[in-house]
């Protein structure tokens, strides 16, 4: 057991039934790290979240937070982790603060106590103190939950989906938070299925099928990417997607906004060949231009080629 | 071309709280349109009224040309609607949940068979028809809660934050569904907190404090306010909120 490192897992299995969530899932992550598990529902993200902070028991394997087994040690576990569930799991009859006073009692602390920790985020929610947690918006009640999760100063904080159903402004706001959160040396996991936060984090593990498909910083799983990406426009943007997926000399073709992107087979494509091929298919004003990739581009890549 | 949507100096107020501040928009035929705005903007407010579930205060709504104070059952009925909150029943199967739809929005029997056979054909989903519903990933049930939504094949379907939580490449097929059936002619009236969602749309609206800051299409819009992005445009106009 690596004392230098946050978590540790090793060969982590769990099964539901016969369906496989976690297949043999072996990592590492470094203390004070902001680290993202990206991937689709069902790739074994929540499972893997819920063995780390002890609720669940696997199957086969082992995983360790700062040194205590998930099993045997489930009680230090919970005194150094904080967990804020991808439900929102707070008392919706108790009022934000009471929520608050509620967590720090139960963890033997005082909101006054670590009240300079939560200060940035609690602040946001504070002139709502009075105020019960159900009928909160969306993203007050995230930072309320952060806010609890946070209350009794965990050295590992552990977030599950913490930004779906909420505003692209308060998403922002949030991870701004954790880069905050960091500088106080406190390890970060989070789940996420939206690939623009994985830029975010130091390091991310794209999941999929209970397993881990490449680890990597950010930027280097872009410069993975070991392959031309394009990007197509024209008049007829519907009927593109079909016309394009049959021309021979491209292998990947999909949607982006109000582009289409594709990969082509070889590291290019004859752009005038593919010019005229859609000119005869009755496309107009036909934009063609190379164009960076991102991790988005990179994951569906990953995912369609490993199929 | 005649509006799907046609809206005028809508209001609608709470006591003495305004949701929707004197709202002007139409919304054509075939288009996808993109209606956003932070978490309580209004956006909720808006499309109860649109979907005949909630009067408003004053101004003129009509939806599939039906005026929202005299017709809201017949809105009712040429209407979808699909949020990723409410969409199926988790212990029928794929075939019973069509049925069952189809049987509320009063199709005959035939046509559920019909429609029910070429949706399952569409969706790639004849194997697996005697699913229940509990036992099929996420993806998929969203595909089939969209392929519900438009079986009675209204006019203009609301999707609701349809799509939360999914792969990249699921999303995409999800969005392949919906450009298909606007470009049969259906409207689109989606709702989206992921702003590279809202480059898939023909136009979006912004919503900030309960009016509209903002609509045209995503290329203006990024061009307006001399940004990159959609999330970009929406942080500017929505951090001014009060």
């Amino acid at each position: 057991m690596n004392s230098e490192m946050a978590v540790c897992a090793n060969a982590l299995s769990k099964f539901y039934q016969d369906k496989k969530a976690l297949d043999s899932l072996s990592f590492e992550i470094e203390m004070g790290s902001l680290f993202g598990f990206i991937g689709p529902d069902g790739a074994g993200k929540t499972s893997l979240f819920r063995i780390l902070n002890s609720l669940l028991i696997p199957d086969g394997g082992t995983a360790s937070i700062l040194g205590f087994d998930t099993v045997k040690d489930y009680k230090q576990i919970r005194r150094i982790i904080g967990y804020m569930p991808g439900r929102f799991s707070l008392y919706q009859d108790l009022t934000v603060e009471e929520n608050l006073k509620f967590f720090a009692g139960i963890f033997k602390t005082t909101i006054k106590e670590n009240y300079h920790l939560i200060e940035d985020i609690y602040r946001h929610i504070e002139p709502f103190k009075n105020r019960k947690a159900g009928k909160l918006s969306g993203g007050m009640k995230q930072k309320l939950a952060l806010s609890c999760a946070l209350i009794h100063k965990p050295e590992v904080l552990i977030l599950d989906e913490p930004t779906t159903g909420v505003d692209a402004v308060s998403r922002g706001e949030f991870w701004e938070m954790l880069q905050k959160l960091k500088t106080q040396n406190i390890t970060i996991l989070v789940s996420t299925p939206y690939m623009d936060e994985a830029s975010l984090c130091d390091e991310v593990a794209l999941m999929q099928e209970g397993k881990i498909m490449q680890r990597a910083t950010p930027e280097r799983i872009i410069e993975a990417f070991n392959e031309t990406l394009w990007s197509v426009q024209s008049d007829k943007m519907f009927e593109l997607l079909s016309h394009l997926s049959s021309f021979p000399e491209i292998r990947l073709v999909y949607r982006s906004g109000d582009h289409i992107c594709f990969i082509p087979r070889k590291q290019s494509v004859e752009e005038k060949n593919l010019l005229a091929y859609l000119e005869n298919l009755g496309h107009q004003s036909v934009k063609l231009k190379q164009i960076k990739p991102t991790i988005e581009d990179s994951f569906i890549y990953q995912m369609q080629t490993q199929n | 071309m005649k509006p799907v949507i046609e809206v005028e100096n809508l209001v609608k107020k709470f006591g003495n709280f305004v949701a929707n501040d004197s709202l002007t928009f139409s919304v054509f035929p075939g288009e996808i349109f993109g209606f956003l705005g932070a978490n309580g903007a209004g956006k909720t407010t808006t499309i109860k009224i649109l979907c005949g579930l909630s009067a408003p205060t004053s101004g003129k709504v009509s939806v599939a040309g039906y005026d929202v104070y005299r017709h809201s059952e017949l809105i009712k009925k040429n209407i979808g609607y699909m949020s990723q909150k409410f969409s199926l029943y988790e212990d029928l199967s794929i075939t019973e949940n069509f049925q069952f739809y189809g049987g509320i929005y009063g199709l005959s029997r035939n046509e559920i068979r019909e429609r029910t056979k070429a949706l399952l054909n569409r969706l790639d989903f004849l194997k697996a028809q005697n699913e229940v519903l509990r036992n099929i990933p996420q993806g998929w049930k969203q595909k089939l809660a969209f392929s519900v939504a438009v079986m009675h094949q209204p006019k203009v379907v609301f999707l609701d934050e349809p799509t939360g939580g999914v792969d990249p490449i699921t999303r995409r097929q999800f969005w392949e569904l919906i450009y298909e059936q606007a470009h049969n002619g259906t409207t689109i009236f989606v709702t989206t907190h992921y702003m590279d969602e809202a480059e898939y749309c023909g136009r979006v609206s912004i919503m900030v404090d309960g009016k509209i800051e903002a609509l045209d299409s995503p290329e203006k819009l990024k061009n307006q306010f001399a940004v990159n992005s959609m999330n970009d445009v929406f942080v500017k106009l929505a951090r001014a909120a009060k």
